[in-house]
């Protein structure tokens, strides 16, 4: 599922110089329609990441995502605006505090190891079962999450707290951290790929993920590489709100506005984590862009429904299913 | 269907009320027994009496009633055919929407009846529309879930931009935010043949014994409809038709093997549930005589959830139960406590108890809850396999 063979081919290098050279072409002839699109691509792929990782790796549906995401966004404003601390420092402290949190939540909840580490020495039996591919198990027990978060911010940082400035200028009255924002993204997206393809961990991650019995009796600690897998989802999901902190008004409730973009990019997308949630970027990004344009944000919003609708009728298996034919074809006729 | 084919291995000398409980009983249902029937009449009863005796009208009450109808459209949709949909609250707020239009236009108790008529009918066509869709484009499991979870996102953005006076339509503004107010008392029946109105009308009536009281009818409208959709829905799944439900939620495919229509199945039930919500959400409306965008909220999308993991899908009665107490706990926490507690209710109830309360009590061996000493109940229990029988 996750050979991810298209960016190693040469047709995956092709298509990275087409949106490179597209950009590039774009940003001197149509600059201001050029970088929407791409801003739009990356708020996609940014949006959906975290949740791609979590979703593709473990079988849980991440419905405290935007909370995730929130947790980020809240961890870089506070470190910037109370500590003090540089913008880019300070969103590195977002992710990690998402990431560190993440944890917890899959130690106490996702897995039930805390839980049942109590009850095994208090009841002496386990009183949860692991949410690993218990899919709408999973999606409850983290709406639950995503109530009390939102709740316990409201609570402790009141309806809103004080918004980061947005730094840089603009290029031809489109804002310079916008057009940064889709550099980053992009290498936010080579970072996660070299993570899943060419370490070990990565290797570790895609073995559990293909056959979990068979990892374990390989020697791979499986409830481990669950855990990082979460650790990680969760911090992708911190940085996209550390990323967006400056641009966002800092409200409890603003993970909502990634919640459709993401899951909707990852019914697209697929199984597979960086093929599938770039190319679906790549699809869904200029569909919001130029509906959300044209006729207002519900237009956007009800077309990226019925593209998510379109491409579950005709693409059971995501882009990803499609890549995989489309190699499949290839290598078979060459 | 199911009807004949059950009562052909019971006794065909029936009474009228064993041909009832025929119809009403069997695996896909907790509480098969007469003790149960006589504890649901005296809770019943107690629901009744509750605004005479307790001093209030029922007014308050009448909202947990109401919703519970949202409760029980739920657990049709999910805890029997195992479609988990974030979207009942779409189907309430359309028939609220409905309602409110239908009614504003058409001020008279003929219209209004319309009007509720066509909230229930505007929200099982909704349903019936997105369920096509989905079911039809094959659509399945958790993206169901999702797809159902982004239209409440999409349907609150569409009313949260229509306070211009260009989205009004006869007399009825939409309004965006600030909802629809200046809908017409629920005053249903016929001019000229017979109307009541239902709505702040408290009636004052007298009982020997008990002295003067005042009642609010809105009240016991929505206990009668509540008792009336839960005994209909128990109807409902112990038929042919609920047993193909249960088989499509223990295996979907494996069902579509046997020769089912695992889609129109899925499409009929989810149909069913849309019109139940659309009919609770004209009742909400009608009470509140308002309606706002509010309703199509993520976090009024999570509250039926919330309400059936906590009962148990897989109940009906679990359903109904923990949706008036989770409502009456959520509203006498209140304040900023509340989300907390709901969220971490539901939290800790599908960690714990993954399937509920009521099943877990059930399991639990409560006699009256279990009789099946009734012979035409066991040749009935007798006929799914044991580990099905049990496990709802």
């Amino acid at each position: 599922m996750m050979k991810q063979a298209l960016s190693q081919s040469r047709s995956g290098l092709g298509a990275i110089v087409a949106v490179v050279a597209l950009f590039a072409i774009g940003s001197q002839t149509a600059p201001n329609l050029t970088f929407r699109i791409y801003y739009s691509i990356s708020f996609v792929v940014l949006a959906a990441i975290g949740l791609a990782i979590i979703f593709g790796i473990m079988g849980v549906i991440n419905l405290a995502h935007g909370e995730f995401i929130l947790v980020g966004a809240y961890a870089t404003t506070l470190s910037a605006t109370q500590v003090g601390l540089p913008l880019p420092a300070a969103m590195l402290v977002g992710a990690l505090v998402t990431a560190v949190f993440g944890l917890i939540v899959e130690r106490v909840i996702i897995s039930g190891f805390v839980p049942n580490w109590i009850a095994q020495r208090t009841v002496g039996r386990d009183i949860i079962r692991p949410f690993y591919d218990r899919l709408a198990d999973s999606m409850v027990a983290t709406f639950g999450l995503s109530l009390v978060m939102v709740q316990g911010a409201r609570i402790v940082f009141g309806n809103s707290i004080d918004q980061i400035g947005v730094p840089f200028g603009s290029t031809a009255g489109y804002p310079d951290y916008r057009i940064a924002l889709v550099g980053i993204t992009a290498g936010v997206l080579a970072l996660v790929y070299l993570l899943f393809t060419q370490t070990t961990f990565g290797t570790r991650v895609r073995a559990t993920m293909q056959d979990e019995e068979t990892a374990k009796a390989l020697g791979i600690d499986t409830e481990r590489t669950y855990m990082l897998t979460f650790a990680i989802g969760s911090g992708l999901a911190g940085f996209t709100g550390a990323l967006f902190a400056p641009l966002l008004s800092m409200q409890p409730s603003l993970g909502d506005q990634f919640l459709v973009e993401a899951f909707v990019a990852v019914v697209v997308g697929g199984a597979s984590v960086v093929v599938g949630t770039s190319l679906s970027g790549l699809l869904l990004g200029p569909i919001d862009a130029l509906f959300s344009d044209e006729f207002g944000e519900f237009a956007g919003r009800i077309a990226l429904l019925v593209a998510a609708m379109l491409a579950l009728r005709f693409l059971p298996g995501g882009i990803t299913g499609v890549v995989d034919d489309l190699r499949e074809r290839l290598e078979g006729g060459s | 269907m199911a009807a004949e084919s059950s009562s052909a291995d019971g006794p065909t000398s029936q009474s009228p009320i064993a041909r009832l409980r025929n119809r009403l009983e069997g695996p896909n249902t907790i509480g098969n027994s007469r003790q149960f029937w006589a504890g649901l009449a005296l809770a019943v009863v107690a629901l009744i009496a509750f605004p005479i005796l307790g001093g209030g009208t029922g007014n308050q009450f009448s909202l947990f009633l109401v919703l519970g109808l949202l409760g029980l459209s739920l657990s049709l949709v999910w805890g029997y055919a195992g479609i988990l949909s974030f979207g009942q609250t779409v189907f309430f707020g359309v028939g609220a929407y409905t309602f409110g239009i239908v009614s504003i236009n058409f001020p008279t108790p003929g219209g209004i009846t319309g009007a509720v008529l066509a909230g229930t009918l505007a929200g099982a066509v909704m349903a019936a529309l997105l369920g096509y869709f989905m079911f039809y484009g094959g659509v399945r499991d958790v993206y169901v879930t999702i797809i159902t979870l982004v239209s409440t996102l999409v349907v609150l953005t569409f009313m949260a931009q229509t306070a211009g006076s260009e989205w009004t339509i006869g007399e009825a503004p939409l309004g965006g935010f600030n909802g629809m107010p200046g809908m017409p008392l629920l005053n249903l029946g016929v001019e000229g043949i017979f109307t009541f109105q239902f709505v702040f009308n408290d009636l004052e009536l007298f009982l020997p014994l008990v002295g003067p009281f005042v009642v609010d009818p809105f009240y016991y409208l929505s206990l009668g409809l509540l008792l009336v959709a839960y005994l209909g829905l128990r109807v409902l799944v112990n038929t042919d038709f609920g047993r193909v439900l249960v088989a499509i939620r223990e295996d979907e495919d494996r069902t579509q093997m046997f020769g089912y229509d695992v889609k129109r199945t899925k499409l009929v039930a989810f149909t069913l549930g849309g019109g139940l919500a659309g009919l609770s959400g004209v009742l909400y409306a009608a009470r509140n005589v308002y309606i706002d965008p509010s309703v199509f909220e993520l976090y009024f999308a999570t509250l039926p959830v919330v309400w059936i993991s906590v009962g148990g899908r897989k109940s009906l009665l679990g359903a109904v139960a923990a949706t008036i107490a989770v409502e009456y706990l959520r509203l006498n926490i209140g304040g900023e406590m509340a989300l907390v507690a709901v969220g971490a209710l539901l939290l800790v109830s599908i960690l714990v108890l993954p399937g509920g309360v009521v099943p877990w009590i059930n399991d639990r061996g409560l006699p009256w809850l279990k009789d099946e000493s009734i012979p035409w109940i066991k040749a009935k229990m007798g006929r799914v396999p044991e580990s099905e029988a049990t496990e709802s």
